[in-house]
């Protein structure tokens, strides 16, 4: 029953664009929550959401908000499109008492049609795990916030795991590795490092590239077997995650040395895939789990009182969820952070926000007292580096669950960064924009 | 050689995939004209419905007769609802209320079962049949030579329905000549309802079919878009047409997508089914085995 009421508002959702606002407060910090709940992502983007406000009503019910201010949202449906995307974020942008906070797009096609509009409305633009890695130059994009790690950092990652497994960079040489890809420009972000990668340690590179949806990859794995690759790395997303998996298997490549990027490395992604995703790894800057307290501090004070987001409460902990969650505390912290400048128990401004974000310092001590120690890696952005942290780690699913094999693994930031910085200065170029100087931000 | 009969065995199977969808849109175009644009709601929400139902508990059988009740239900319904108010109507206004029609289907799945994908297992699995492999180093799935079985099955029974029962025969009737079948007192409603009723059954098969290959999840839907090539290639109205044009286009849009993608940045092969489609249109408008239209003017 409770389904049908939930699936009813979703409908309305659609028709309306969002689905009404928290009660309204005496002193609020306005949250826009434009995300997906039906079609073909919201398997993601319903998880994601669910994690998300559930923590944010958390800190609402357990801590009375932050110093007093308490979160309100209101849901926007996207439908991972960016005309809708870009839709609601005109809608959002200026509701509550100060403006939205920042914006959450949870697609790269939404992020890189809001990267301007959000530097001139002066709104941050999170994109946590996804969009423009360039904007991750803080100079060329100050409302820009590509937070925790990047798909080059996390290219690099791959190639440092799977240099661990081969017994370091040297055995690396001679090596196949084929990128299966969604092709998209989500898909074809790792490209360039993957190549410049080849070239430093000699492993023999090809790009499989895979149409939307992805629902039919035979071609593409028969390849696969012709070119009997010693590794696979999946760039996928949606149904295409499952097949990819379910095609390796047909074709007898073994899963445990396939490696998914973050978006190919959830539940929703190898539940389908039924006994053949057994073996199957990817990387994470998040991982699952429900016993975490930051996780058990919502049981406790938001579904206890039957006020959580999600129907079914078996995804709670989830890697959806558990992403949801660290995007939510990093909006708290920005928030918490903002109002240390600018005054405690004051709703903030998204320029206030944009300071908060850019002087983020969750160090491991901090995350224990959030209840997340393991559950995500320390952060600490800066005005040059808006990405933060750039780590990730593997998991990989025993059939039933996901389970971590590796600790937090840094990405090559010697290889990385100088790509970003010429990036973000071909993008300042095109746009005449004078990067700052951040020796003079305070 | 061996990777050129790999990939042509391959691409046949997987057009047996398509023509697995293709059918339920025959079937309802070739009693109806009706153009019906929700057959991949259809077979995302039969699929759904009966993972969902075994997921509950339901023992196999019975998940499976309940979702073919279901499925016939959206049928009867789809005839009462949507198309009787429109006979008469211009086509394009009919093929214009499945659009709608495919919306309503894909909110209330959701709606109804929620949107997170399962998996399905039929015992079979999708793995390559070792015998072929190492005797032949060619890599055939099990699953792949089910799923051809089942369509073929499929095709016979119909071929059956339409030939020997009196409801086919009443089908064919209203196929060849709406007016004619009227005259003779054949009940267009009831025929149009049976004819739904079988299409909701055809993607009750593909859904499972699909469903195993890909997981039940929301991207069912896009099923459809693999049919539209092979019907326009086949004819919209042969049930042998839909069969042979899988096969084609599956075959074809491997073969490309294995030895000219490379070429061409890869990725090809959903676009290359189209463009064989229409080289076919060009030269045959009525698909290979659609029926010549010849108007007198």
């Amino acid at each position: 029953m409770k389904r049908t009421t939930l699936a009813l508002a979703s409908v309305a959702l659609l028709a309306a664009g969002y689905t009404g606002t928290a009660s309204a407060q005496a002193k609020e910090q306005f949250v826009p929550a434009n995300g997906y709940w039906v079609g073909p992502y919201a398997p993601g983007g319903s998880g994601i959401f669910g994690g998300f406000l559930d923590y944010l009503k958390m800190i609402n019910a357990r801590d009375g908000g932050v110093n007093g201010v308490k979160f309100t949202w209101e849901k926007c449906e996207t439908e991972y499109n960016n005309a809708r995307g870009v839709e609601c974020y005109e809608r959002s942008k200026k509701k509550g008492p100060t403006g939205a906070t920042m914006i959450h797009p949870l697609s790269t096609g939404i992020t890189y049609s809001l990267i301007e509009k959000g530097t001139a409305d002066k709104i941050p633009i999170v994109s946590i795990g996804y969009g423009r890695t360039s904007a991750a130059d803080g100079r060329v994009f100050p409302y820009v916030f590509p937070l925790i790690t990047t798909y080059w950092s996390q290219a690099t990652a791959m190639i440092k795991f799977i240099a661990s497994k081969e017994g370091g960079t040297a055995k690396l040489k001679g090596k196949k590795i084929v990128l299966v890809y969604h092709d998209s420009a989500y898909g074809k972000e790792p490209h360039a490092v993957l190549q410049k990668m080849a070239e430093q340690y000699g492993y023999e590179l090809t790009l499989l590239a895979v149409p939307h949806p992805g629902n039919e990859q035979q071609s593409q794995w028969l390849q696969i077997r012709q070119i009997k690759p010693n590794w696979v790395i999946l760039w996928g997303w949606g149904v295409m995650n499952p097949t990819a998996i379910k095609a390796a298997a047909k074709i007898g490549f073994p899963r445990n040395k396939m490696i998914g990027v973050w978006w190919s490395g959830a539940e929703e992604d190898v539940i389908p895939a039924g006994s053949a995703a057994k073996g199957y790894m990817a990387a994470g800057f998040n991982i699952s789990g429900a016993n975490f307290p930051v996780i058990q501090d919502i049981k406790k004070n938001v579904y206890a009182k039957g006020e959580g987001e999600m129907e079914d409460q078996s995804r709670i902990g989830s890697i959806f969820y558990n992403r949801g969650v660290v995007f939510a505390i990093v909006t708290v912290e920005a928030v918490r952070k903002a109002q240390e400048k600018y005054g405690k128990g004051q709703s903030m401004t998204g320029e206030q926000v944009r300071w908060g974000l850019e002087n983020l310092d969750i160090s491991e001590a901090y995350l224990k007292k959030l209840g997340a120690t393991g559950f995500m890696q320390p952060l600490k952005v800066s005005c040059l580096d808006h990405e933060g942290g750039g780590q990730v780690k593997f998991q990989q699913w025993d059939g039933t669950k996901w389970n971590v094999i590796t600790d937090w693994i840094t990405a090559d930031k010697a290889l990385v960064r100088p790509m970003i910085e010429e990036d973000a200065a071909k993008y300042a170029k095109e746009k005449g924009i004078t990067p700052r100087d951040c020796s003079k931000e305070s | 050689m061996t990777f050129f009969i790999e990939v042509l065995a391959g691409g046949l199977l997987a057009g047996v995939m398509y023509s697995l969808v293709a059918l339920g849109f025959v079937l309802i175009y070739k009693a109806s004209g009706v153009f019906n644009f929700a057959q991949g709601a259809m077979v995302f929400l039969a699929a759904l419905t009966f993972v969902s139902l075994l997921e509950m508990g339901w023992n196999f059988w019975l998940a499976l007769l309940v979702t073919l009740v279901v499925m016939v239900g959206v049928g009867v319904l789809t005839e009462r609802i949507v198309l009787r108010p429109l006979v008469n109507q211009p086509p394009i206004t009919l093929f214009m209320a499945t659009i709608g029609l495919t919306f309503v289907l894909e909110g209330l799945s959701q709606m109804v079962w929620g949107s997170q994908p399962h998996g399905l297992e039929l015992g079979i699995a999708d793995v390559p049949m070792e015998w072929l492999s190492e005797k032949w180093n060619i890599n055939i799935s099990k699953f792949d030579l089910f799923a051809a079985a089942v369509a073929g099955v499929l095709v016979a029974s119909l071929a059956v329905f339409f030939q020997k029962t009196r409801i086919g025969r009443a089908l064919r009737a209203v196929a060849d000549d709406h007016q004619a079948a009227l005259a003779v007192g054949i009940s267009l409603q009831h025929i149009w309802a049976i004819v739904w009723a079988v299409a909701g059954f055809v993607a009750l098969v593909a859904g499972m079919m699909w469903g195993v290959r890909n997981g039940v999840q929301y991207a069912l839907t896009f099923t459809a878009l693999k049919a539209l090539p092979v019907l326009i290639l086949g004819g919209f109205e042969s049930v042998p047409g839909a069969i042979i044009g899988g096969l084609i286009i599956g075959a074809s849009e491997k073969v490309a997508e294995v030895y000219l993608g490379p070429y061409v940045g890869g990725g090809i092969e959903s676009w290359f089914a189209y463009v064989i489609a229409l080289v076919f249109l060009l030269v045959r408008p009525q698909g290979l085995f659609g029926e010549k239209i010849i108007d007198r003017v």
